[in-house]
């Protein structure tokens, strides 16, 4: 650890242990090591090997080669069932909550960040729409049970749809509703944290522009249009992705809300997981959906790496 | 700033208002603003004040009339002292602040050392690993739960350790799950600090450790703050890892209890309500007085 030989960070990491090797860094990096291997890399190799066990106990108990996938994937109408129109299962709930949940967010993000960029209460907006996020998804799906409730005294919204004499609606007792009512939640719980990102964004559009725009007699619609939407288009796709991760890990809300429920009517992959290997003990089935998850984040994390290395991180 | 604000809201504004009839056009102008964003603030909060009110509510108004018919509205607590006692939320409450906190500062500790040795010191590997930890960053918890905690029940087992009856499990799921969003996060930091200021440090002869000490942490309180906030609110308001790794019912956090009020009274409400309130007191309390640091660190979080 000789100070001149200058041990400092920046330049390349060395390929060898040797000259300007600063042995001190095996102190600070030996805990965190040691825990993301035993918590982290083995863990992933263990379930990607026991997606293709029995994995009685979790344990390695008998092969069984792509039999966990395959009745995924064949045989389990509450995981994927192409058979009927439209189709449904967990996966298919997972896909329906991706269109929809990362679209309108993405959108409603937008708008509001917009509106509210023109008046002077826009702290205040951009405040109330966020504080969702910083509540635990238990307590969202406390609060839009409460909301959903078919007891037209209780819920809201039996309370609003009855003063024009319809319902009431059992939203997330209707097997044709329930994805909706929980995907709109989630929207309700996200559209926050995409205000806030696309404001900053906005804020970082050249004033130039858009009154050059005004000047040539472009429409607040075209400026919207053909100025605003292209300008925000980086951190539009850098928030997609987010949303996407946030859709293919999703699973307080469904847990508190319906448990998958009614029947199997709004499972998602996670859930599947979860109820498949903790309740039903079949590890090996469990593993098959963990693998399935991490698969679809494959394209996302590369996605990731290189964005992270253009904007030269690494 | 506040000219980019106003080039979004049209050319009126650009001048001040000089006649009572150009301000009334004006505020025309905007009236659909105003009712769209007036909708929002509606839509955003009535959920939530709808659930706070019913929290106050004795039982019996619950279920005859709706929380927003205010005339009826009689105030009472019993809701809170019920729920706290005798559905074991206080005990809750204190189990969730025993497991967040050392769930916080654990994986703080580790992440800023391991990010200091990203950053400024020299090993081989070095963006090797790094780059390993972005990957890592993205892989979904579930990918790891069975082996881990097959792993806790062998450790229990065979040592009597008890990890999976106490908090042991938790604590060291928690630290884990977090170490490759802490350590991008911290050592992106950590980089952007003087170089000179480390390079003086050295040559003055101080030892790594005391540069990490006495230098590097320091200068990254906001960062440190920052993630620490992220990090204790996404351990207070997780579910699932309690759902896995908590295995005691005398050891279930807040998310964990509330799921039980749900599960044997379905339509309680008052008791639900108040419950739902008790569990959000704290990031509510987290988000009105550290807001700038909260939304700096949730939204550095949103790669996670």
């Amino acid at each position: 650890m000789t100070a001149a030989s200058g041990a400092i960070g920046s330049s390349r990491g060395r390929r060898s242990w040797g000259e300007g090797t600063n042995w001190s860094s095996l102190v600070f990096l030996l805990p965190a090591a040691i825990l993301v291997i035993v918590f982290l890399v083995y863990p992933t190799i263990y379930t990607v090997l026991l997606s293709f066990n029995r994995g009685r106990n979790g344990e390695f108990t008998e092969w069984v080669g792509l039999r966990n996938y395959e009745q995924l994937f064949l045989r389990d109408p509450a995981f994927i069932n192409l058979s009927t129109f439209p189709p449904s299962g967990a996966m298919w709930n997972n896909l329906l909550w991706l269109i929809l949940y990362v679209s309108i967010v993405l959108a409603l993000g937008l708008i509001i960040a917009v509106m509210a960029g023109r008046v002077r209460y826009e702290a205040l907006i951009k405040a109330v729409v966020f504080l969702p996020m910083a509540i635990a998804a238990t307590a969202l799906a406390v609060i839009w049970t409460f909301v959903y409730s078919p007891n037209p005294t209780q819920g809201l919204l039996n309370a609003i749809i009855g003063t024009v004499g319809a319902g009431p609606v059992a939203w997330l007792g209707n097997p044709d509703l329930v994805n909706y009512a929980i995907i709109a939640v989630g929207i309700w719980g996200s559209v926050g944290f995409a205000t806030v990102i696309l404001s900053a964004a906005l804020k970082g559009i050249p004033t130039e522009i858009i009154e050059a725009a005004r000047v040539d007699g472009a429409s607040e619609r075209q400026i919207f249009f053909r100025i605003i939407v292209p300008m925000v288009s980086l951190p539009m796709s850098v928030l997609a992705v987010t949303l996407v991760v946030n859709v293919v890990k999703l699973f307080d809300l469904i847990f508190v809300m319906t448990a998958g429920g009614p029947g199997t009517a709004s499972r998602v992959m996670a859930f599947t997981m979860y109820t498949e290997a903790f309740a039903g003990g079949l590890f090996g089935k469990g593993a098959a959906v963990a693998v399935i998850m991490l698969l679809i984040l494959i394209p996302v994390m590369a996605f990731n790496i290189r964005r992270f290395r253009s904007e030269a991180v690494v | 700033m506040a000219q980019q604000i106003d080039a979004l809201s049209g050319p009126a504004v650009e001048t001040p208002a000089r006649t009572l009839s150009e301000r009334i056009l004006r505020m025309l102008n905007k009236a659909p603003i105003h009712l769209g964003l007036a909708l929002v603030g509606l839509v955003w909060l009535a959920p939530s004040i709808g659930l706070l009110v019913t929290s106050f509510r004795p039982r019996s108004d619950i279920q005859s009339s709706g929380w927003w018919d205010l005339g009826r509205f009689r105030f009472t607590l019993e809701n809170y002292e019920s729920v706290l006692q005798a559905q074991g939320m206080l005990s809750a409450f204190i189990n969730t602040l025993w497991i967040s906190i050392p769930s916080t500062i654990l994986p703080l500790l580790l992440c800023c050392m391991a990010a200091y040795a990203f950053s400024w010191l020299r090993f081989p590997f070095r963006d090797t690993l790094f780059l390993l930890v972005i990957t890592l960053l993205m892989i979904p918890v579930q990918v790891a739960f069975i082996p881990v905690l097959t792993l806790f029940r062998i450790l229990d087992e065979t040592t009597g350790v008890g990890l999976l009856r106490g908090y042991g499990a938790i604590w060291l799921a928690h630290t884990a799950f977090a170490l490759p969003f802490g350590i991008f996060l911290l050592r992106n930091f950590f980089i952007t600090l003087p170089r000179d200021l480390i390079e003086a440090a050295r040559i003055d002869g101080a030892s790594d450790i005391n540069i990490f000490r006495t230098v590097v942490l320091p200068l990254s309180v906001p960062a440190i703050a920052a993630y620490g906030i992220f990090q204790f609110l996404w351990v207070w308001n997780d579910l699932l890892m309690a759902l896995v790794f908590v295995q005691d019912g005398r050891n279930w956090p807040l998310t964990r209890q509330i799921l039980g009020l749900l599960g044997t009274y379905g339509s309680e409400w008052h008791l639900l309500a108040a419950g739902a309130f008790i569990l959000m007191t704290v990031p509510l309390l987290v988000f009105f007085s550290l807001q700038r640091y909260f939304v700096q660190g949730l939204l550095a979080g949103s790669v996670k």
